[in-house]
């Protein structure tokens, strides 16, 4: 204790998310949040649809949030959100930032025309989707987020999920919204830059936040950041940004592109797979990201 | 450096307490998290490097920064080990819970 050193931090630290939430251990979501409210501070308004954070953030009359939050019904996040900003405009506040935080099953699935209609009318709203590829918070149910050769407790190991996974991002970017992106908590730094340049665009923006769910992938708690990481650097989830559905930056390239074994090996819900369905599913990242890689070349 | 956090329960005795809007009038911090947990991290700071990545990869916010040093509080820590597994130092071990 003699060294006498002052402490870098690659984040601030004003907190916007408090202790004593609900959620689960090495909650991803969490994480996400927090991130992402130091990013854009306390002049924020949050729409919360049916999703884990809607049982994370606490039961009547507590909060763990430091923001104002808006519970609304499960399909309806976007359009809550857009009723609010519209709202706060009459109020003459132009300044707060409204949010819808949706969940991957409120988001692609139940509550995908909300979205797209606010996307289409361009509201001016930041919309996030945390991707924990499946209903979390119901049981671990399947979503059209769940990759391929999942468990869930409706696509059981004798008959797993064979679709592939639902490019919510490509929808999105079909709309040519101002500003879109992916990121995985495992790059706090990331997702704080991405957050603060979702702050300053005006229009619908759309951040698609990876978020590994120790409970639902029967995986350790403690490898919550190693699989973030490892899906990045497996380019299962590369992350990028789209400005107007047009200009594909990539943001974060592996040096070196690792094969997904070792990032189905750290998850029970895997456990079954057979080496020819890994091979399938090799194929399927391989393709997908060499399909990125051209769009980010030819912007 | 992080004030005291204060924790209080909120009981209404009749009816008429209860606001009309749904909103929230209190914290979460009444409900002491750290009684899910079955094992504990320890932080031997003579190794520490202070880079900071446990407080950042914290989900619970219960690894507190006081006078540049790392804290765990155990009121709220969850047990989940993400603290351990990340330090590049590896000060920090989890040891079981006894009690």
């Amino acid at each position: 204790m003699s060294k006498e050193k002052k402490m870098k931090l690659s984040l601030p630290t004003e907190e916007l998310v408090g202790s004593g939430n609900l959620a689960c251990q090495g909650c991803g979501a969490t994480l996400a949040m927090r991130y992402f409210l130091k990013a854009l501070g306390p002049k924020t308004v949050l729409c919360i649809p049916a999703c884990c954070w809607s049982v994370i953030d606490g039961p009547y009359p507590y909060s763990c949030l430091g923001v104002p939050v808006h519970h609304s019904a499960f399909e309806t996040a976007a359009s809550t959100a857009t009723g609010v900003k519209a709202g706060l405009q009459m109020t003459g506040d132009n300044e707060t930032t409204v949010v819808a935080w949706g969940g991957d099953g409120g988001t692609f699935d139940i509550g995908l025309q909300a979205l797209s209609g606010a996307a289409e009318r361009n509201d001016d709203i930041i919309y996030v989707c945390y991707d924990n590829e499946a209903y979390m918070n119901t049981g671990i149910q399947r979503s059209s987020a769940t990759p391929l050769g999942a468990w869930t407790t409706t696509t059981p190991v004798k008959f797993f999920k064979d679709q592939p996974k639902k490019d919510i991002d490509a929808i999105m970017a079909a709309h040519r919204i101002p500003y879109q992106a992916t990121a995985s908590i495992s790059y706090p730094e990331d997702v704080y830059k991405k957050a603060k340049k979702a702050k300053d665009v005006k229009g619908t923006r759309f951040l698609h936040i990876y978020a590994p769910c120790p409970t639902g992938w029967k995986s350790r708690p403690e490898d919550t950041i190693k699989l973030g990481r490892m899906v990045v650097q497996n380019c299962i989830f590369p992350l990028f940004e789209v400005e107007h559905g047009e200009k594909y930056t990539l943001t974060m390239k592996p040096a070196n592109k690792k094969p997904i074994d070792d990032y189905l090996k750290l998850q029970g819900r895997f456990r079954h797979l057979k080496p020819e369905t890994i091979k399938v599913m090799q194929e399927a990242v391989d393709h997908e990201w060499t399909r990125l890689l051209k769009l980010c070349e030819n912007r | 450096m992080p004030k005291k956090r204060d924790a209080k329960k909120i009981n209404f005795t009749s009816i008429a307490e209860v606001p009309t809007m749904p909103m929230s009038l209190g914290s979460m911090l009444w409900n002491k998290t750290g009684t899910w947990r079955n094992i504990r991290p320890e932080i031997k700071l003579e190794d520490c490097i202070q880079c900071g990545i446990c407080w950042k990869f914290c989900p619970d916010m219960s690894i507190l920064i006081e006078n540049e040093w790392p804290v765990v509080d155990y009121d709220f820590c969850k047990g989940c080990g993400i603290c351990a597994e990340e330090c590049p130092a590896k000060c920090i071990v989890m040891v079981e819970e006894r009690k």
